[in-house]
C-alpha cells in the first residue's frame, strides 16, 4: 500500500506527529509540578518529577524481569498437550 | 410492599426459565430478572431477615450488610449487561449456567450464616465449571475439569474450616472471623482459592479463556470478586493479607507481558487487580476497606468491559493471540474506542472510574505509612498500565496491520459495551454515588492537583517505557509455566507412575497365583496312566460323597457331645 491510501492514523508523519505531542504532554506534566503543592509521606516521593522517573524506571525494571523470566517460563503452545 | 426474599433467588430462577423459553421471551426474562433483583436489593426495609431451620442451625439466607449490598448490586447489574451481551449468540447451557452461577455469588453477599455461604459457594463452582464447559470445545472441556477439581479442593478446605469454626465457637454467623486457629485459616484458604491467590492463581488465566466469547465476560465477574467479598467480611485488617495481595499485583503484570493470549493477558490482569483489593483489606483501615469495595465495584465493570472487546474481537475473527491480531482499528472503530476506555480506568487514568477507587488504596497505604507497600502500589500501578492499560489495545487493536478487517460485533454486543464504558467514565466523573454506597463514610477527595499531576506523570512515563522497550516485548507464540506445572506434569507423572506400579504388582500376583494353581493341578494328575494321582481321584463322585458324609456326621457327633 502507498502512504497516501494507509490510513491517516498510520501515515509515517502522523506517527511522528503523535510522538511530538506525547513528548510535549510529558514535559507538560512534569512542569506542572512547579505549580502545585505536593504532599509528601516519605521523602523521597515528594523530590521533583519523582512519579515520571519512579514510572518510568520500574516499568522498565518489570520488562526486563519478564523478559529474564520469560527464558525460564515460556514453552511451546502445545507443552502440555499430550 | 416487597415480600422479603434474598435476591440471589431470582437471578437462579432464571437458570430454570432461561431452558424453558426462547427467542423474545427469553430476553424479556434475560433483562427482567436481574432487574428486579436490583429493585428487591434498594427497596429491602433496614434489617430484612428470612430465616430457616436446617439441622440445629438456624440459617439466614437474607441479612444484607452495606458491604454487601454493594455487591449484590454489581453482581445484579453485571449479569444484567452480561445478559445482554451474551443474549444472542451463547448456548443455553451457558446463559443457564451464567445465572445459576451469578445468582449464587448475590446469593453470598445476602448470606448471615457460614453455612449458606458454603451452599452457594458450592454453587458458583457448578455454575462456573458449566460455563467454561459451555466453551464446546475439548480445551474448554479439559480446563473445566481442571478448574472444577480446583474449586472442588478449595471448597473441601472452606469446609473444613467451616465445621471447625462451628464446632469450636458454635457460631455459624458469618461476620469477622480473624486468624485465631487452624479452622480460620482453613477457612482463610478456602476463600483464598477462588480470590486467585498463590500458589492457586494458575487457574484463572487456565480457564477463562477457555470458555466462549461471552462465557469468559461472566467468568470475570463473580468467583474473584466473591472471594473479595468474604475476605472483607471475615478477615478486615488481617496483616498476611497484604504480602499475598502484593504478591498476586506482581504475578498478574509479569505473566500478562509474557503472554500472547489477549483473553489469557486479561485474565492475568484480574489476579493483579485482585491482588488491589486482597492488599486493601489487609491494611484493614476503613479508607482501604472501602477502596477494596469500590475498586472490586469499579474493576467489575472495566474488566467486563475489557473482556467484552476482546470476546466481540474473537466473535468476529475466530482468533485470540495477539501475533495473529492488530490493525483492528480500521474495521472495528467502536469496539477500539470501548477497548480503549476500559484500558484506561483498569489503569486508573484519572476521570475514569479505577482512578477513583485504586487511590483509597494507595492512599490508604501512605496514611499508615507502610511504606513497602506504598512503593510497590506505585510501582503496580505503572505496570498496570503497561501489561493492561498499553499492551491490551496496542496488540489488538493497533501494531502491525494483520490485514484482519472484521465488522462490528452484533448490536447486542455493542449496546453492552457502550453500557459499561460509559459506566467506566461516569463513575470517574462523579464519584458521590459509588462513595455513597460504601460501607464507611468517605471523606477522600480523588481530584485534587497533585493526585492528578502525580497520577498523570506515573501513567504517561509508564506508556513511555513501554513504546521504547516495544522491541522487548515481541510476541512470541508460547505460554509461560505456572503452579499448576506441578500438578500437570509432576504430579500427573507421579499418579501414573503409581497407579502403573499397583498395576505391575497385582499383574504379578494374579500371575503367580494362577501359576501355582496350574501347579497343583498338573502335579495331582498322572499323565502316564492318564489317571489322577488322589486316592479320591480314583474313586466315583457318589462314592467321594458318602465319605465325606460319614466324616460330617462324625464331627457332629463329636461337636455333640463337647
Amino acid at each position: 500500500m502507498s502512504e497516501p491510501q494507509k490510513h491517516w492514523l498510520v501515515r509515517a508523519e502522523t506517527i511522528r506527529l503523535l510522538w511530538k505531542i506525547f513528548i510535549a504532554i510529558l514535559v507538560v506534566t512534569v512542569l506542572a509540578e512547579v505549580l502545585i503543592h505536593k504532599h509528601e509521606h516519605f521523602g523521597i516521593d515528594g523530590s521533583f518529577g519523582f512519579s515520571a522517573w519512579y514510572g518510568f524506571i520500574t516499568c522498565a525494571a518489570m520488562v526486563v524481569g519478564a523478559k529474564v523470566l520469560g527464558y525460564v517460563l515460556k514453552r511451546g503452545e502445545d507443552y502440555y498437550d499430550d | 410492599m416487597m415480600i422479603e426474599m434474598p435476591p440471589g433467588w431470582i437471578i437462579i430462577a432464571g437458570a430454570l426459565l432461561i431452558p424453558l423459553t426462547k427467542g423474545l421471551l427469553r430476553q424479556a426474562v434475560m433483562v427482567a430478572l436481574p432487574v428486579l433483583s436490583l429493585a428487591l436489593i434498594w427497596t429491602l426495609p433496614e434489617g430484612a431477615s428470612v430465616k430457616t431451620g436446617f439441622l440445629d442451625y438456624t440459617l439466614e439466607p437474607l441479612a444484607f450488610t452495606s458491604v454487601g449490598k454493594l455487591f449484590a448490586t454489581i453482581f445484579s447489574l453485571m449479569v444484567l449487561v452480561g445478559g445482554i451481551f451474551a443474549m444472542r449468540t451463547a448456548s443455553t447451557l451457558e446463559l443457564a449456567a451464567a445465572f445459576l452461577y451469578a445468582g449464587s455469588a448475590v446469593g453470598v453477599t445476602s448470606s448471615g450464616d457460614l453455612i449458606s455461604v458454603f451452599i452457594y459457594w458450592e454453587l458458583m463452582a457448578i455454575g462456573s465449571t458449566a460455563v467454561i464447559w459451555a466453551g464446546a470445545t475439548e480445551g474448554a472441556y479439559k480446563a473445566s475439569m481442571r478448574y472444577l477439581l480446583m474449586h472442588l479442593f478449595g471448597g473441601v478446605v472452606l469446609m473444613a474450616g467451616i465445621i471447625w469454626h462451628i464446632h469450636a465457637t458454635g457460631s455459624i454467623e458469618f461476620t469477622v472471623l480473624g486468624l485465631q486457629g487452624p479452622a480460620q485459616w482453613l477457612i482463610l484458604i478456602g476463600f483464598l482459592v477462588n480470590a486467585g491467590a498463590p500458589p492457586f492463581s494458575a487457574w484463572i488465566a487456565d480457564a477463562y479463556p477457555e470458555a466462549s466469547p461471552s462465557g469468559a465476560v461472566f467468568l470475570s465477574a463473580f468467583t474473584t470478586k466473591t472471594a473479595v467479598f468474604t475476605l472483607l467480611i471475615a478477615f478486615p485488617g488481617t496483616g498476611v493479607l497484604i504480602p499475598i495481595g502484593c504478591f498476586m499485583i506482581f504475578y498478574g503484570i509479569i505473566y500478562a507481558l509474557l503472554e500472547n493470549d489477549a483473553r489469557r493477558i486479561l485474565s492475568y490482569s484480574i489476579v493483579n487487580q485482585v491482588g488491589f483489593m486482597v492488599t486493601g483489606i489487609g491494611i484493614g483501615t476503613e479508607m482501604a476497606l472501602n477502596g477494596a469495595a469500590a475498586h472490586a465495584f469499579a474493576h467489575i465493570i472495566y474488566k467486563a468491559l475489557l473482556l467484552m472487546t476482546a470476546g466481540a474481537v474473537l466473535y468476529q475473527t475466530g482468533k485470540r493471540r495477539c501475533s495473529d491480531l492488530g490493525g483492528l482499528f480500521h474495521s472495528m472503530p467502536f469496539t477500539t474506542v470501548y477497548g480503549i476506555i476500559g484500558a484506561l480506568a483498569i489503569s486508573s487514568f484519572p476521570f475514569t472510574s479505577g482512578f477513583v477507587s485504586k487511590s483509597m488504596i494507595s492512599s490508604s497505604a501512605a496514611y499508615e505509612h507502610i511504606t513497602w507497600v506504598w512503593f510497590l502500589l506505585a510501582a503496580a500501578s505503572a505496570g498496570v498500565f503497561l501489561h493492561a492499560g498499553v499492551k491490551y489495545p496496542w496488540f489488538v487493536f493497533f501494531q502491525k496491520d494483520s490485514g484482519l478487517r472484521p465488522a462490528e460485533p452484533p448490536k447486542n454486543m455493542q449496546v453492552a459495551m457502550f453500557v459499561f464504558a460509559f459506566l467506566c467514565i461516569a463513575i470517574g466523573v462523579f464519584p458521590e454515588p459509588l462513595y455513597s454506597m460504601l460501607p464507611y463514610p468517605v471523606e477522600y477527595k480523588p481530584y485534587t492537583a497533585d493526585h492528578l499531576v502525580t497520577q498523570f506523570q506515573l501513567l504517561l512515563f509508564a506508556g513511555l517505557a513501554f513504546f521504547l522497550l516495544l522491541p522487548m516485548m515481541k510476541r512470541t507464540e508460547t505460554i509461560s509455566l505456572d503452579f499448576d506445572w506441578l500438578y500437570r506434569k509432576p504430579g500427573l507423572a507421579l499418579v501414573k507412575w503409581f497407579l502403573c506400579t499397583v498395576d505391575g504388582v497385582w499383574q504379578r500376583i494374579e500371575a503367580a497365583a494362577k501359576g501355582s494353581i496350574a501347579q497343583a493341578v498338573k502335579r495331582s494328575y498322572d499323565a502316564e496312566s492318564e489317571q489322577p494321582k488322589g486316592y479320591f481321584g480314583k474313586l466315583w463322585p457318589t462314592e467321594t460323597m458318602v465319605v465325606w458324609v460319614a466324616v460330617l456326621l462324625t464331627g457332629y457327633l463329636v461337636m455333640y457331645y463337647v
